[in-house]
Parts: structure tokens; sequence; C-alpha cells
């Protein structure tokens, strides 16, 4: 179980990232963090990551306090961020250099299977398309075996149907070993096919502005009667936390297609 | 040139067929030379020009081959070899070392680099006196002054290619937990070395400068000694033959560098063939 205990950032010209953000994810659930920019979603992702440290609160996975990078927490950048002289096998090598080479063989080539890569073991990161890179990426993270996996915007570079196709090999890697997963987004329709459940964070400084249980049942249809409804109730939230505090409600009718 | 590691690929097409046409394209490029070459031979030979100052290439290669038959010609490129080489370890050396600590080191940088800069602002040869006074006018001089001169390319080569390493490849290292060594071993070695090649092929091209430099202001033997030589006897193509000599040798020590260097940018293959 990860919990976020008050955490807040603010950083060094003193801009308020975030601001006591409160949030206890159990394990093996998929949560989206959706929310406009500048809404600090990728800060939290780099204090839980323990790349960058908070202001104040805590993290702590399962009892034990987050300071700095630890082995159970893994992340997907928005960028693939691959080595580019290793091997696509070697890039998912990488974090794997303390285990023996017969078993570091063996997840790599099963992760590289996972995502549809196994033919590309060989090959140089330049060699593939992005959504390609962004798959290795993500078997990189995984084949850590990481009780939690942070996502941040992995998948904002890419067109729509490689997007699709992303969410399945991304599915069906968590299908086998269920860690948790945070997901930033600013994609709704991602959010909702993915997430167990859709936290909404509002800007200036970044905190949470509603909770959205997306109770639908895997694998989702986006055009489902249940997907499209839960689609307008995250962006009717997303709507509501980009109108000033003290805005009355329905005072900008059009936000729905000026959120981002 | 080294096959590509994947023969299907699109890019390997092109390559592969320029490297079935053996030097093909090199050819081309030695076209004028030739030109210009065999054009001065058949002026001098049927009398357009005299040939006393600008010799025909038939004479310099006689020279060149006489050199070369006497022994004379291996005496020189020995010595001249002999003092690049020791030159251009110790200053590489320097540099690398120098380079890569303030690289990675904030507090050595704001302490080291200003007076490197400001040293590196003197021309190299004006050291040639100091270095004279200090050293004798033998071998210690000629080293000491082609080491200052591959020490400064290598240097800031290498220190700009440690401060350029990408942060968000850093991170990655990081996220991993990599230990300090690890770090430097893992992302920052891979991703400064085809900078630093390119470095110590600078710094290799100017140690040849300063051993020709360093053998005109006094030498007994050595390329740079054959030059002044022929320049006080009135020998023309003596001094043209240790040009070529001075050529082939650079181009041969480049290639060198070259090849030994390769497998440690394998990952870059397609960026290199354009230097």
């Amino acid at each position: 179980m990860l919990v976020l205990d008050r955490l807040s950032k603010t950083y060094a010209d003193g801009t308020r990232a975030l601001a006591d953000i409160a949030l206890t994810v159990r394990a093996a659930e998929i949560v989206a963090l959706i929310g406009g920019s500048g809404c600090g979603k990728t800060t939290l992702l780099r204090l839980i990551a323990g790349l960058d440290r908070a202001s104040a609160g805590r993290i702590s996975l399962d009892g034990e306090a987050i300071a700095g990078p630890h082995p159970g927490v893994g992340i997907v950048f928005q960028e693939p961020r691959l080595l580019p002289w290793l091997s696509v096998a070697g890039n998912v090598a990488f974090g794997l250099s303390a285990l023996a080479r017969e078993e570091r063989r063996a997840r790599v080539a099963h992760a590289l299977e996972r995502v549809g890569l196994a033919e590309h073991a060989g090959r140089w990161p330049r060699e593939l398309s992005g959504g390609q890179q962004q798959r290795v990426a993500i078997a990189r993270a995984f084949v850590a075996a990481p009780k939690v996996l942070l996502l941040d915007e992995p998948f904002s570079a890419l067109d729509a149907f490689t997007r699709a196709g992303l969410h399945r090999h991304l599915l069906a890697l968590w299908e086998e070993s269920r860690p948790t997963v945070l997901l930033v987004t600013h994609d709704v329709a991602e959010a909702v096919a993915l997430a167990d459940r859709v936290v909404v964070l509002r800007p200036k400084p970044g905190r949470i502005d509603d909770t959205i249980p997306l109770a639908l049942s895997r694998p989702r249809q986006p055009t489902s009667p249940g997907s499209e409804a839960a689609a307008r109730q995250v962006l009717a939230s997303l709507d509501r936390s980009l109108r000033p505090d003290d805005a009355p409600a329905g005072a900008r009718p059009d936000a729905t297609a000026l959120w981002w | 040139m080294e096959a590509s590691p994947h023969p299907g690929l699109a890019v390997a097409a092109p390559r592969a067929r320029a490297a079935g046409l053996p030097g093909g394209r090199a050819l081309l490029g030695l076209v004028l030379p030739l030109a210009l070459a065999l054009g001065w031979e058949a002026a001098v030979r049927a009398g357009l020009a005299q040939g006393r100052l600008v010799p025909p290439p038939s004479r310099v290669l006689g020279t060149l081959w006489g050199l070369a038959a006497t022994g004379e010609l291996w005496v020189h490129v020995t010595a001249s070899l002999v003092r690049v080489a020791t030159g251009f370890g110790f200053g590489a050396l320097a540099g690398i070392a120098v380079g890569a600590l303030t690289g990675t080191l904030p507090l050595a940088r704001r302490l080291l680099d200003p007076s490197l800069q400001a040293l590196r602002a003197i021309p190299s040869i004006a050291w040639v006196p100091l270095f004279i006074l200090w050293f004798g006018i033998f071998e210690t001089s000629k080293v000491t002054l082609i080491a200052v001169g591959v020490f400064f390319p290598v240097y800031l080569g290498v220190a700009g290619a440690i401060a350029s390493v990408d942060r968000k490849l850093v991170e990655v290292g990081r996220v991993f937990r990599l230990t300090r060594p690890a770090l430097a071993r893992r992302i920052l070695l891979p991703a400064v070395l085809p900078a630093a090649v390119v470095a110590l092929r600078t710094g290799l091209g100017l140690g040849f400068m300063f051993v020709a430099a360093a053998e005109l202001l006094g030498a007994s033997e050595g390329l740079g000694y054959l030059l002044l030589d022929g320049q006080q006897l009135g020998k023309p193509d003596q001094i043209v033959a240790a040009i070529i000599a001075f050529a082939v040798l650079g181009k041969l020590c480049d290639a060198v560098l070259v090849a030994l260097t390769r497998p440690l940018a394998r990952w870059q293959d397609t960026a290199r063939e354009t230097l």
C-alpha cells in the first residue's frame, strides 16, 4: 500500500507545486492522476520516485518511508530515455545487474516477449519507432518487478492507434505481477481505459480536487455506455477543477473544451 | 567500413553498395591532385617551367625514394613518431584526467578552469624559450611542447562532453539506485566516449603540428629537421618529400586511433562516418 501523507513541494524560487496531497493507493490498484497543465502531476511522481525531496509530508510504501530512489518503485518517463549505447535487451536488463546471467536473460526475454519486441532484442534503440522505444522503457521498468509503477504521461507523444496498443501491452504486463500503478495523464480516455480510480488535481498549488472510482470490468471498450458515462463524469470534474476557487457554478459553461 | 548489425535494415543498403565499389568515390578526390601533379610534370619536361623552386613530382618521389633506400627517412620518421607518441600520451592522459575532474566536480571546475582557460590563450609556441631554459634543447623540451599542445583540446573536449551529458539519462541511473562509481561507469563514460574520441583526434593533429614546430626550432633528426635542412641547403624536393611524409604519417596515425577507438563508440557508427 502506497500512502502519501500531507505531501507538499515548494521549489527554491517560491513556486508552490503541491500542497497537502493525501492519497492512499491499495496494492494492485491502478490510479490515474489527471489535471490541467501546471497542477504538479509530474512533480508528484518525481517525489514518489525519490528523484526530488518533498518540502513537507511523507511517502511510505508498505509502512516504509521513501526518501530516495527505492527498489520497490519503478518509473516510466514521458520520453523513453533509453541508453543509446545499449541494445534493446541491454536496456531492459539495465536495472538487473545484481541478478545471475541466466536469470537476467530469462526475465529480459520474457518482458520483451510481453511487449511484442522479442525479435528486436539485438537492435539499437535508434532503430526503433517512438512507440517501440516506449515499450522497451515499460519493459525495463516492469522487469525489475516493482511494487509501485509510476507512469508519467508515457503515451502522450504517440498517436491514438499506437496508444491503444500500448494500453494493451501495459495491462498484459500488469496482469502478471499486479503492481500498484500511478498513471499521470492529461487524456480522459486513457484514464477511463486503464484506471480503477481517477484522481483529479487542481492547479496552483497542485492539490487533490476530486476522486472518481471507475467500477468498470476489464477488458474495457472505449465506446461502451459505461466507459462513455465515466468519461463524461471525469470531464465534468476536470471542468470544475479548472474554475477559479471563488467562481460560481456554471460560470464558464464552455470550459469543457478548454480544460487543457 | 563496418557491417551494420542488422543486414535487413534500410540504411544498411546504400552503405553496403558504397563498400561494394572499393574506393569508388575516393578515387574522384584523387582527380584534382593527380591532374595538377601530371600537369606540372609535363610543363617542366616541356621546358615551360624551370622546376627549380617547385620541383616536379618525379624529382620529389625520387628524393623520397632515395631517403627511404638509404634508411635515412626511417630515422627521421621514427624520431618524429616517438616524440609525437610520447607527447600525445602525456598530454592526452593529463587532458582526460583534468577534464574528468572539472567535468564532474563543480568545485574543481571553479578552482581550475579559469587558470586553464587563461593558459590556453597563450600560443603554445610562446612556451618554447622557457621550455628550452627549463628542460634543455633535447627531447624533454620538445615532448613537453607537444604535450601542452595536445592537452588543451583533449581537456576542453572531455570536460565539455561530461558537462553536456543528458541529465535525463543520469536520472535513469538514479532510479535504478546506481552508486556513484557505477553511475560514472555505466552512464557517464559511455555517454562521453564519442566526444572524447573526437577530442583525442584533434589533439593528435595538434601533436603533429607541434612536433614540426619543435623540430624546426632545433633538432638533429626528425621530419622537421629534414624540412629545415632542405631550406638551408636549397633542396625544395627534400622539403616537399618531408611534407608528404608528414601527411602520410599523420593520416596513418589518425586511422590507427580511429580503428582502436571504433569499438568504444560502435553505437554511434552512423554519426562517426561523417567525421
